[in-house]
């Protein structure tokens, strides 16, 4: 079983999205039962396909399906772009914190920035358990992430959470943050933020649950 | 509307009645969303207050709160992130109860919640009154949590739960409708879960 799949989706007349958005994948069954779950954008608007890049849970009803059964030239029922509030203007400098698979609408920002040709606007933090695990590694290390891993050490970084001392360098005045990841991730992530000075009004938070 | 999925069966075939469209039962879970770092307030600078087209406007600190009628809300809640959770509990004060003092002038027929943190949310003044809507600091018997919402939340159980606003600090009866956070942000302006007004359009 795949641990995560990339949907690739060609949406006929599709609005561009912004950088953060996500999209409704919504299922129906013969009967009329319907299931529909959120889905982070992964791709930057240039691009001619959205990107939406689903985790499989294992019980999940929706996941296992998009991850199991769909197969390319399939149809699904997709509604997006939507969110209005944890979006990158590509205009304004930001700083990225993700957690686990919450780094997908920090990824669309950094593909943003590199069709834009502003990667100097953006710092990114993430927080894997290991860097296999990470969803788009290459892609983040090249961007220049910081990446914390807190199973194994990552290079010279011991194992561990990140910490005040890993955000405190990628830290400029006038940055947006955007936090994304796990409740618990997102929680700490803020608060640590908040703690080193930075306005709450200038943290955007994104926080999911595992649901399906 | 879209016809089937192909493969998709869909695995909840016993569908509970309490559930509205489009949601799941997350059980024992109780997620947390918010869009913005979680405050810490102490009760002891928390209050309420009842503004805007009203008689007289009235802040209530934490003691004087817990000095109203307590009132109760035993049920479910629904989230617009697809989950909705069974028999809960929360206790605190009708929302009845502080318009009853603040005296709602005749213009009055929206609300608009605002949060310690800045979020607002807004309401049709109908959707929050005759029993329907509650200031809670009790969830299952014990404070509510920081993360839900805690000292004092809004409850408006009936709606979308981004309309329960965490960190109620007042409520601002207006004469004209005035979009809140989400609602700016391309959510549905009244969030009924049985009609699945998720987002603007539904």
């Amino acid at each position: 079983m795949p641990r995560a799949v990339e949907l690739r989706l060609d949406v006929a007349d599709r609005v561009q999205h912004l950088a953060g958005q996500h999209y409704v994948v919504r299922l129906t069954a013969e009967d009329g039962y319907t299931a529909q779950r959120s889905y982070s954008v992964a791709s930057a608007p240039g691009n001619p396909l959205v990107e939406l890049f689903v985790e499989r849970l294992d019980d999940g009803e929706v996941s296992t399906f998009l991850a199991d059964v769909v197969e390319p030239g399939d149809r699904l029922e997709v509604r997006g772009p939507i969110g209005g509030w944890f979006v990158w203007d590509g205009e304004r400098p930001a700083l990225l914190v993700g957690g686990g698979t919450g780094v997908v609408p920090l990824v669309a920002m950094l593909r943003t920035a590199r069709e834009l040709g502003r990667g100097d606007l953006l710092r990114a933090a993430v927080s894997t358990r290991t860097l296999a695990e990470l969803p788009y590694a290459d892609e983040l290390l090249e961007a220049g992430a910081l990446v914390g891993t807190t199973r194994e050490p990552h290079g010279v970084r011991p194992a561990g959470r990140l910490t005040a001392a890993d955000l405190v360098p990628l830290w400029e005045p006038g940055q947006t943050a955007y936090v994304c990841g796990s409740a618990g991730f997102a929680e700490a992530a803020s608060q640590l933020l908040v703690e080193l000075g930075i306005p709450a009004t200038d943290v955007r938070v994104e926080r999911f649950g595992a649901s399906g | 509307m879209a016809g089937p999925t192909r493969g998709f069966l869909g695995r909840r075939r016993e569908r509970d009645p309490r559930l509205p469209p489009g949601q799941y039962d997350a059980g024992r879970d109780w997620p947390v969303l918010t869009a913005e770092p979680t405050p810490r307030i102490s009760p002891g600078t928390w209050s309420i207050t009842v503004d805007g087209r009203v008689e007289s406007p009235t802040t209530w600190t934490w003691d004087e709160a817990h000095r109203l009628p307590r009132s109760e809300y035993r049920g479910d809640i629904h989230c617009v992130t697809t989950w909705s959770k069974f028999d809960t509990w929360f206790a605190g004060v009708s929302v009845d109860t502080l318009l009853e003092a603040a005296r709602p002038t005749p213009e009055a027929h929206f609300v608009v919640a605002t949060s310690k943190t800045g979020y607002t949310t807004n309401l049709p003044l109908a959707d929050v009154t005759g029993g329907k809507a509650w200031v809670v600091w009790e969830y299952d018997g014990g404070p509510l949590p920081v993360e839900h919402g805690g000292p004092v939340r809004l409850l408006v159980p009936h709606l979308y739960f981004w309309k329960s606003a965490k960190w109620v600090t007042r409520l601002t009866l207006l004469q004209r409708d005035q979009p809140g956070f989400w609602e700016q942000n391309g959510y549905h302006d009244r969030g009924d879960p049985w009609r699945e007004q998720r987002y603007q359009g539904d």
